[in-house]
């Protein structure tokens, strides 16, 4: 275990504080402790004070290199983390698979194995097969890794920023009622933050189509007796899930989901899952609304919902960067002896 | 416990004082064995250890003499795949883990779907194989579930059986036209249970997958074509063996359908019979199941097809074994190499190298005491010899007359898993590093030692 000190220039007038921080990797939340996710939370609150400033360069990470290797498009994610290492002053090579030599059939693991060997210190992945950041971690010797959304599996940072969000906006986490809404099964979103959440003290409801929430939680609350899921709800119905959430976590839906069977037409699914502006009004009038994104407007949230009061869709997207920074931070940022 | 040279003819060995288990026979008692010329020339109690009738003798004191263990289902690989396996290689992994004849099946490049193969197979095997090959014709050509196989044709030329396996006979009406043509060769049809439009997945459908986040395979896929092929199988009067069933509801429906007479045998594989879908979290011992994954999490070396199932799936067939409903142990051999492997998992090889772990493996759940030892030696031979119905006849026993294919093992030496010591190609195995209980000594074809362990 080593003590880190948050950097000075990002902590005026706040006194240092020493996070307890033993991870070389992050790959999923389930590996967190309530207080090792704190203990991010709080970092990311002082990282958040440098993405204000006019000049957002510390030099924190001068000397290390970052790299992002994206085995599936995006951009807010590769973008995000790009700023985050950009702004501590680290070196961020990106890699997409299109340019990468998975396309003249190098393996995973041989791509992996390279960008270690160029001293790489940080390695972010972001694969369409869950567990391969596992794979990484397994075989490389020196970088960390950083799993940016595998598969259906885990998108850890993704739901760190949701929690560094609701922190921020309502001053705790413990005892919120989430409500995620949609394609929980096919979500890795959904996955982390159910670990994430419910390590937290949230109460979370996981609402959508039958077809599209995990089968194993769809049979019934769990019932084993320590399993961490065991007060996760299941609610069909958006219009009984919604009235008691602090929170609303509407997710992209895939639209593949219909050609595989799992919901008659786009159609259907706004009018039983869609949140829109008259199902906020069922709700708490402090409700926040989220999204990972990208958002299908339209479809599983309405454009005047995403763009409205309750939206905190962009404020999740600077809190990215923020997180980002944070966990950048903690894996390679000046180590400090206790 | 070596090998000892005598003087007396060439071509006799003598295994003395060793645990015979012959449930062919229903042997179980302290004998010698005195093999001639290939054969088992006499069981009797055992001599004064004088005796010099025999040009070799063995010390089997301590040890369990069986017959030959026969696989009816392994993946040597060869044709086309010789990188994962070949018959040399796979045979020798073969006679290592006791095993005297394994059933070849046939998804190979080209596969066994033409007399020119079969003949290939059992060529390869003649020249460089140590154990005895039984090639597996394919059903349809091609193994593409549309046209049936030359199938009288491929049985003349040494085929025991035929198999589309890796898939499943998709197509109902072609399975049944498979079925009903069979009757001309009375071979079985061994089928692959996986019903595609219910599974495309990775894993089990249970809450491991649900907490990886991988696609799962439903145990209903397979139960579903069990019944399917069951339904058939009246319907037809054809042959049907299923391979490798690993649920237990489908260990229901064969028993409902062999309580009605029908026909059917199936085999379990030694895997099934011993890990559960947690072999996936990569972690061998958990305090619980909850913990937090750790980089070992993903094992592609337990991805296997059907893919390893629940505890009260595991308890079942453990439970069909003992009471006998089970007809075969069949190790389901699939060797692969390190790419195939060491990959995302999703991209991964379905197949786990078994031959050499097969009894080792098994016998832990006679260790536990859940099955006798002479249940488990009766799966692993004369099981599969019935279930080979024709081809199968002399092999799997110890008679007197019938040719020299056996076994010594110790069920206690305890041994630790090295797959970089595999006589197999393929070293993939979720098995490296743990410890097993039960290790082969010798493995005699025909009457010669083709396997020594000590040597």
């Amino acid at each position: 275990m080593r003590t880190v000190q948050i950097p000075e220039a990002t902590t005026v007038g706040q006194p240092a504080e020493r996070v307890a921080w033993n991870k070389r990797h992050v790959l999923d939340l389930d590996e967190f402790s309530r207080q090792e996710m704190e203990a991010v939370l709080d970092t990311s609150s002082a990282m958040k004070d440098v993405l204000h400033r006019d000049i957002k360069k510390v030099p924190t990470l001068r000397g290390k290199s970052i790299l992002t290797l994206f085995y599936e498009s995006s951009t807010r994610t590769r973008v995000s983390f790009e700023q985050a290492g950009k702004v501590l002053s680290a070196d961020v090579i990106n890699i997409s698979s299109g340019t990468s030599s998975a396309a003249k059939g190098e393996s995973l693991l041989d791509t992996l194995l390279t960008l270690q060997s160029m001293a790489a210190d940080v390695i972010v992945i972001r694969h369409p097969s869950s567990g391969a950041p596992y794979l990484a971690a397994r075989h490389l010797g020196h970088a960390s890794v950083v799993n940016a959304g595998d598969g259906t599996h885990a998108h850890p940072t993704q739901a760190l920023l949701d929690a560094f969000t609701i922190r921020e906006k309502r001053g705790r986490l413990e005892g919120l009622r989430v409500a995620i809404v949609g394609d929980v099964a096919h979500s890795r979103v959904a996955r982390s933050n159910l670990w994430g959440l419910t390590r937290m003290g949230a109460h979370v409801v996981l609402c959508g189509p039958p077809t599209l929430m995990p089968w194993d939680l769809l049979k019934g609350r769990e019932t084993t007796p320590g399993h961490p899921f065991g007060a996760v709800e299941v609610e069909l119905d958006l219009e009984k899930a919604l009235p008691d959430a602090d929170v609303i976590m509407a997710l992209r839906l895939q639209k593949e989901r219909q050609q595989m069977g799992a919901i008659p037409s786009l159609r259907e699914y706004a009018r039983l899952w869609q949140v829109n502006t008259e199902r906020l009004a069922l709700c708490r009038p402090d409700v926040l609304l989220m999204h990972p994104g990208p958002m299908n407007e339209g479809v599983e949230i309405s454009p005047e919902a995403a763009h409205g009061p309750h939206s905190v869709v962009q404020e999740q997207v600077t809190n990215g960067v923020a997180v980002r920074m944070a966990l950048l931070y903690l894996l390679c940022g000046p180590a400090e002896s206790s | 416990m070596r090998e000892q040279k005598t003087k007396a003819d060439n071509g006799t060995l003598l295994i003395r004082g060793g645990r015979v288990i012959d449930p062919a026979q229903g042997l179980d008692d302290v004998l010698d064995v005195l093999v001639r010329d290939g054969l088992v020339a006499a069981i009797r109690k055992p001599q004064n250890a004088s005796s010099t009738e025999a040009r070799s003798v063995v010390d089997a004191s301590g040890l369990v003499v069986s017959p030959g263990f026969i696989d009816l289902h392994c993946h040597l690989r060869e044709p086309g795949y010789e990188d994962k396996e070949t018959i040399a290689t796979g045979t020798l992994a073969a006679a290592r883990g006791g095993f005297t004849a394994v059933c070849a099946m046939p998804n190979t490049l080209p596969p066994i779907d033409s007399r020119s193969v079969v003949e290939f197979v059992l060529q390869r095997a003649r020249e460089e194989g140590h154990v005895r090959v039984f090639p597996i014709g394919s059903i349809t050509r091609g193994r593409k579930g549309r046209e049936l196989t030359e199938m009288a044709e491929l049985a003349k030329a040494g085929a025991v059986g035929f198999s589309d396996d890796g898939d499943p006979v998709a197509d109902p009406y072609m399975m049944r036209m498979a079925l009903t043509y069979s009757r001309v060769t009375g071979l079985p049809l061994i089928e692959h249970c996986e019903t595609p439009e219910l599974s495309g997945g990775v894993i089990h459908e249970g809450w491991v997958a649900s907490r990886l986040g991988l696609k799962g395979i439903p145990s209903q896929a397979e139960e579903a074509m069990v019944a399917r092929d069951l339904a058939l199988a009246e319907l037809t009067g054809g042959r049907l063996h299923l391979a490798h069933l690993s649920t237990r509801q489908a260990l229901e429906l064969v028993r409902r359908a062999k309580e009605r007479g029908l026909p059917v045998t199936f085999e379990v594989t030694p895997h099934h019979l011993t890990l559960t879908e947690e072999e996936v979290l990569g972690l061998r011992v958990r305090a619980s199941p909850f913990e937090s994954l750790t980089p070992l999490a993903y094992d592609t070396n337990a991805k296997v097809n059907p893919p390893l199932r629940a505890r009260e799936d595991v308890q079942a067939l453990v439970a069909a074994l003992r009471e006998g409903l089970v007809d075969a142990i069949a190790t389901d051999h699939a060797p692969h190499t390190l790419v195939d492997k060491v990959c995302p998992f999703d991209e991964a090889a379905f197949g786990i190298s078994g031959l050499e772990t097969a009894l080792g493996l098994v016998l832990t759940i006679y260790h536990q005491g859940q099955v006798p030892l002479s249940r488990i030696v009766e799966k692993l031979t004369v099981g599969p010899a019935l279930v080979l119905g024709a081809k199968g006849q002399g092999l799997g026993t110890l008679k007197p007359g019938t040719v020299a294919d056996l076994v010594i093992f110790d069920p206690e030496e305890a041994w630790t898993v090295d797959p970089q010591k595999f006589a197999s190609k393929g070293k993939n195995t979720p098995l490296a590093g743990v410890t097993l209980k039960g290790r082969v000594k010798y493995t005699v074809l025909e009457g010669k030692v083709i396997y020594d362990d000590g040597r």
